[in-house]
């Protein structure tokens, strides 16, 4: 049941892409998510979506994980395109009743569900090709600079690790708990919103309760383990930046340049 | 201070409020004990008897009320040397899912000597080392959440291991185990003890993992209310009931023949021994 659940899903493999540094993934997602919405005509889409198809094919990831992933967001995308194919005001084409369809409508709401799955499937696509751990990684060490001014960078990396740790126990708890309460007759699934609600309340109490319990245990295993914050920690992987990290860093830094140098260019 | 002692518990007493009239309980009473370096020390004593009390104590996790503990003679009270007392005496706990750090096995079993800032050469060589003395090598780059309860539970000592630690204390650590689990768990802390010369704490009250240990101490309300071998323990079965505690299936057996007019020696703790007997 909701073992099946996948968060972060990451698509394990040994493709360049897999193995660059996590900072140079997360920086170009950055270049990437920025560059969008500096775009303002359709044709670079033509190289955002030569770049997505690059790395889907040289990271070897199944089509089907991408759309996957696209799919609990479709609603999102519709009312997206739904809102702007209205409400866009301009040259009339189209009149149902009170709903009006301009010329500018239409290109405007194809353009931002676009824009919209693109971002969805650029950022899905460091998640597939990196692991939590090597994510977390990334995270703290492109924060550390800030941690002069007083943002908590590795116990941020430290809380997402936990957490990340502990999803998967806790979902299967969940699942054990919910199977134990309707073994005794307890009904999830049915009623209304304001019962199922109510249902649910024997399944969070004792979720709760064993979830702070593992917190406090938690806390004292890493106590024993020496654990005092991140200052003269050593690591197992340490994160290197490799003469390709380089190289992708540059040409990626020159692609999204020129990217977002075409709002510019052609106006 | 004598070389062989490992730990040295010395008149300790550990103090709590009672929640319900704010009273002064105790956990732990007026305790005395030499660990003896390398021995396998194995502590009984019935729910609430206050053995996590005890390992939490020579952890440095919390301080006596009274008395002293030394670890390889630290005071455990020197808050300069609690992290040379805690990877020292190592400590693993009962729930291994609530011991693990890290999403990836071996990354689990660095977490320790990561705080203590290893060089990453020797950490890589410690974390495999510690892999592989618990055989569980061709799991490092698993995730510990799809391992069995005896694997994580291993993971966890290997993760301790990896500390270099001279003692260990296990609190319970077959507890939430299956039987196959047990197994692994007892043989991988015997191998500790007799191959790599750990001194060992073991909490259990699984009487058969007390067999084979060098000494028993049985702790009631806080006291120490006996202490010995195996065989000088286990002999007084009737005490053991007294304080709510069972005696080894064989002795239990040996005893009940025993009430029923046979006569044989009341120090059988093994299965082999007593067809040694027959
Ligand atoms: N800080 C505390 N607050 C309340 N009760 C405590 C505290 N510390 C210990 N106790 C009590 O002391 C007794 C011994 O606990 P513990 O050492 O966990 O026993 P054991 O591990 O042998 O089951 C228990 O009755 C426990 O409730
Ligand atoms: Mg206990």
């Amino acid at each position: 049941m909701l073992k099946d659940i996948t968060i972060g899903q990451y698509f394990p493999g040994t493709s360049i892409i897999h193995k660059l540094d996590p900072r140079v993934k997360i920086v170009v997602v950055a270049m990437f998510i920025a560059s969008l919405f500096f775009v303002t005509s359709f044709w670079p889409y033509v190289l955002i979506v030569a770049f997505i198809g690059t790395i889907i094919s040289v990271a070897k990831l199944p089509l089907k994980f991408i759309i996957k992933g696209l799919k609990p967001l479709m609603f999102i995308i519709l009312i997206t395109f739904a809102i702007n194919l209205f409400l866009t005001k301009g040259e009339v084409l189209l009149e149902l009743g009170p709903l009006t369809i301009t010329k500018e409508g239409l290109r405007q709401s194809v353009f931002m569900a676009l824009r919209l799955v693109f971002l969805i499937t650029g950022t899905s696509l460091l998640t597939l090709t990196t692991s939590p751990i090597a994510l977390t990684d990334g995270i703290e060490r492109l924060l550390s600079p800030f941690k002069k001014i007083g943002l908590p960078a590795h116990e941020l990396a430290m809380m997402m690790t936990i957490a990340l740790r502990f999803i998967p126990t806790l979902l299967e708890e969940t699942d054990k708990i919910m199977k134990a309460q309707m073994a005794r007759g307890a009904d999830f699934e049915s009623g209304n919103i304001l019962n199922r609600a109510k249902n649910l309340v024997p399944l969070l109490v004792p979720l709760f309760i064993n979830a702070f319990r593992r917190a406090d245990e938690l806390a004292t295993a890493m106590e024993a383990r020496c654990y005092r914050g991140g200052d003269g920690r050593t690591r197992l992987n340490e994160l290197k930046f490799r003469s390709r990290d380089y190289v992708v860093l540059a040409s990626m830094v020159v692609f999204f340049g020129l990217i977002i140098s075409t709002r510019y260019l052609v106006s | 201070m004598n070389e062989d002692i490992m730990i040295k518990i010395e008149n300790v007493s550990f103090e709590y409020s009672s929640f319900i009239d704010e009273s002064i309980q105790l956990a732990v009473k007026d305790l005395s004990l030499d660990v003896i370096r390398g021995e396998f020390l194995v502590v009984l004593g019935h729910n609430g008897s206050g053995k996590s009390t005890l390992a939490k104590m020579i952890n440095g996790l919390i301080m006596p009320s009274k008395g002293e503990i030394f670890v390889n003679g630290l005071n455990t009270r020197d808050e300069d040397k609690i992290w040379d007392i805690r990877s020292t005496a190592g400590m693993v706990f009962q729930n291994p899912d609530n011991q693990i750090v890290a999403t990836i096995v071996e990354e689990d079993v660095a977490f320790g000597p990561e705080n203590l800032g290893i060089p990453q050469r020797e950490l890589r060589k410690r974390v495999d080392d510690a892999l592989e003395t618990v055989e569980m090598t061709e799991y490092k780059n698993h995730a510990p959440h799809l391992l069995s309860g005896g694997q994580k539970q291993r993971v966890a000592i290997a993760g301790i291991l990896a500390m270099e630690p001279d003692c260990i204390i296990f609190d319970e650590p077959t507890a939430m185990l299956d039987p196959v689990g047990r197994l692994e768990v007892m043989d991988t802390i015997k191998k500790l003890n007799k191959e790599k010369g750990k001194t060992i704490i073991l909490i259990t009250h699984f009487m058969d993992e007390a067999v084979e240990a060098d000494r028993v101490m049985v702790l009631n309300e806080g006291e120490a209310v006996m202490l010995g071998t195996p065989k000088e323990i286990f002999r007084q079965v009737e005490r053991l009931k007294e304080l709510g505690l069972d005696v080894p299936q064989v002795t239990e057996l040996v005893f009940e023949l025993n009430n029923e007019g046979y006569t044989f020696r009341d120090d059988v703790l093994s299965v082999e021994e007593l067809v040694n007997l027959l």
